[in-house]
């Protein structure tokens, strides 16, 4: 088909980064930031080589792994998990009016604003520091964690379920509206059960998720399976300790089997 | 009888879509409102019932004023004006018989919305409409197991429900294939009969448009510039109203544009 006389012609991938005084100077900036960072930031190479084998007593401390106290372990894990299905409940529950607050399509935007504003804080603290602020608020104990993760799971179900009312299908909106309905009925009929199955998916992922973060908010005193783990480290039972993050990986392999396999249920 | 004045609406700062639109639909005409893409139709349409605001001018449901209604009063002039739309617009979830008694909304409490608890003289009239259009024994299906035409019924029964004084159809038969698009034309205008119920239909074909109803009215740019029989309806007001708009030229590309937005048939 083509001319034998003209080169065959090539092709090339354009590169990412058209402008090359770019593309190479980012790569340079990328090395240079790397050199300046290890070499400003304070690495004690002495004390690094000293904690090393401290470690491996502690490793070595922990095996094997001590079932003993098995009752301690069980408390913590039945608080966890009352704190993580307390939490889920109310915060999947209270996602949704902040959820309809946050929504452009069928919030007014003050109301907007104001809920955008609420799942954004929400949001920006780790539940750690959260968890921090709740202990020192209501003292030690699950109900720290509760309020914790309860607000977490606010931020998250929240904004995702803001995202999907965006989303929906207007058509059945506008049906309502034209048949005289009011603003309520409206939501209930036209609204939440378009989004009722990414309802129900999210609060199993913020089941998985909250029963993992009370772990952790457990560690900084708001209740659960992290306290049991913090106290048996302070008391330098590294048998025990093992034994908790064993059983604490296996749960949470567990839930994440199941809700991921509920979800797929319900998709 | 439902009055239109001087209608005029513009979306922001833009070209007005109606131009100051006149129209009287009285007692049980079937009406049917043509005209190309962007000519205004469905602007109109709800313009009617309030989903679009108007910029100015007056329409008016039994001498009520609709254009400043505002909230409770606006909720009870719409319970008035049923509405049928392309999409259907069904709750899709929900099921046949919910969606039905949906058309009630405007009537009964939030407690009883929300419980379904509606009055036994709507759950009457439901099965009642349900069985003269033939879809009584899909009451407990999910709307979206339902066929296309047998959504529009579900859509058509929901309007019903409101018990309107009018009725408006947005090109209620452009998502259905021509031969149900043909039920439902009879159907609305068999149903506008039994009921002297005034029914406004936009439509895109012309064919269906002379069957089934007694006047047409042709829009283009947001001016009325047909109302007449459909004996009247000729090829001069075919080409007034839809005339230059393809350009031979263009026809391929034109229809790859609008085939998009709305599957048509139109039997020009």
């Amino acid at each position: 088909m083509t001319p034998s006389n003209t080169p065959p012609r090539t092709w090339k991938k354009p590169p990412f980064i058209a402008n090359p005084l770019l593309r190479y100077g980012l790569f340079v900036m990328a090395a240079v930031y790397l050199v300046w960072a290890f070499g400003s930031l304070p690495f004690n190479w002495a004390r690094i080589s000293e904690g090393l084998p401290r470690a491996a007593r502690i490793f070595s401390g922990g095996f094997p792994p001590n079932l003993e106290r098995y009752e301690l372990l069980l408390t913590g894990f039945k608080e966890s998990f009352q704190i993580a299905i307390l939490a889920t409940l109310l915060g999947v529950l209270l996602s949704i009016p902040f959820a309809v607050m946050a929504a452009r399509n069928i919030a007014p935007l003050p109301v907007y604003l104001l809920g955008r504003s609420i799942i954004i804080i929400s949001r920006s603290f780790h539940p750690v520091i959260v968890a921090i602020l709740f202990v020192a608020a209501v003292g030690f104990g699950p109900l720290a964690g509760i309020l914790t993760l309860t607000l977490y799971s606010i931020g998250f179900v929240g904004k995702l379920l803001a995202e999907e009312i965006e989303e929906i299908d207007w058509g059945q909106v506008e049906a309502m509206r034209s048949t005289g309905a009011g603003y309520l009925v409206t939501l209930f009929y036209a609204v939440f059960p378009q989004i009722l199955p990414r309802q129900v998916g999210l609060s199993m992922y913020q089941l998985d998720s909250n029963l993992r973060a009370s772990a952790v908010v457990g560690i900084v005193g708001a209740g659960g399976i992290g306290g049991t783990l913090m106290n048996a480290f302070g008391r330098y039972d590294y048998d025990f300790a093992f034994a908790i993050l064993l059983i604490i990986i296996a749960v949470i392999l567990l839930s994440e089997g199941i809700s991921g396999w509920v979800r797929k249920k319900i998709w | 009888m439902l009055e239109i004045t001087n209608l005029v609406k513009r979306y922001g700062h833009s070209e007005a879509v109606l131009k100051g639109l006149d129209l009287r639909v009285e007692g049980n005409s079937v009406v049917s409102i043509v005209g190309a893409s962007g000519a205004g139709k469905s602007t109109m349409l709800r313009c009617i019932n309030r989903l679009v605001e108007p910029t100015s001018g007056s329409i008016k449901l039994n001498g009520t004023e609709l254009v400043n209604l505002k909230g409770a009063e606006l909720r009870r002039a719409r319970r008035k004006i049923g509405m049928v739309f392309q999409g259907f617009n069904l709750l899709d979830r929900l099921t046949v018989m919910e969606n039905v008694l949906a058309g009630r909304l405007g009537y009964v409490s939030f407690y009883q919305a929300i419980s379904r608890r509606y009055p036994p003289a709507d759950i009457e009239r439901a099965f009642v409409l349900m069985e003269r259009v033939g879809i009584a024994h899909y009451a407990n299906k999910r709307a979206d197991e339902l066929s296309g035409g047998e959504r529009q019924r579900v859509g058509v029964v929901r309007a019903l429900m409101q018990e309107p004084d009018v009725l408006l159809a947005d090109e209620p038969t452009a998502s259905l294939d021509p031969r149900t698009s043909e039920q439902i034309m009879m159907l609305l205008q068999s149903l506008a009969s039994e009921l002297s119920l005034p029914v406004l239909i936009n439509i895109h074909n012309v064919a269906q448009a002379k069957t089934y109803t007694e006047r047409i009215v042709g829009l283009r740019h947001g001016k009325m510039i047909f109302d007449g029989q459909p004996a009247d309806f000729n090829k001069d007001a075919l080409d007034a109203i839809y005339g230059g708009i393809e350009a031979p030229d263009d026809a391929i590309t034109e229809q790859l544009g609008t085939a998009v937005e709305e599957p048509r048939h139109d039997a020009v």
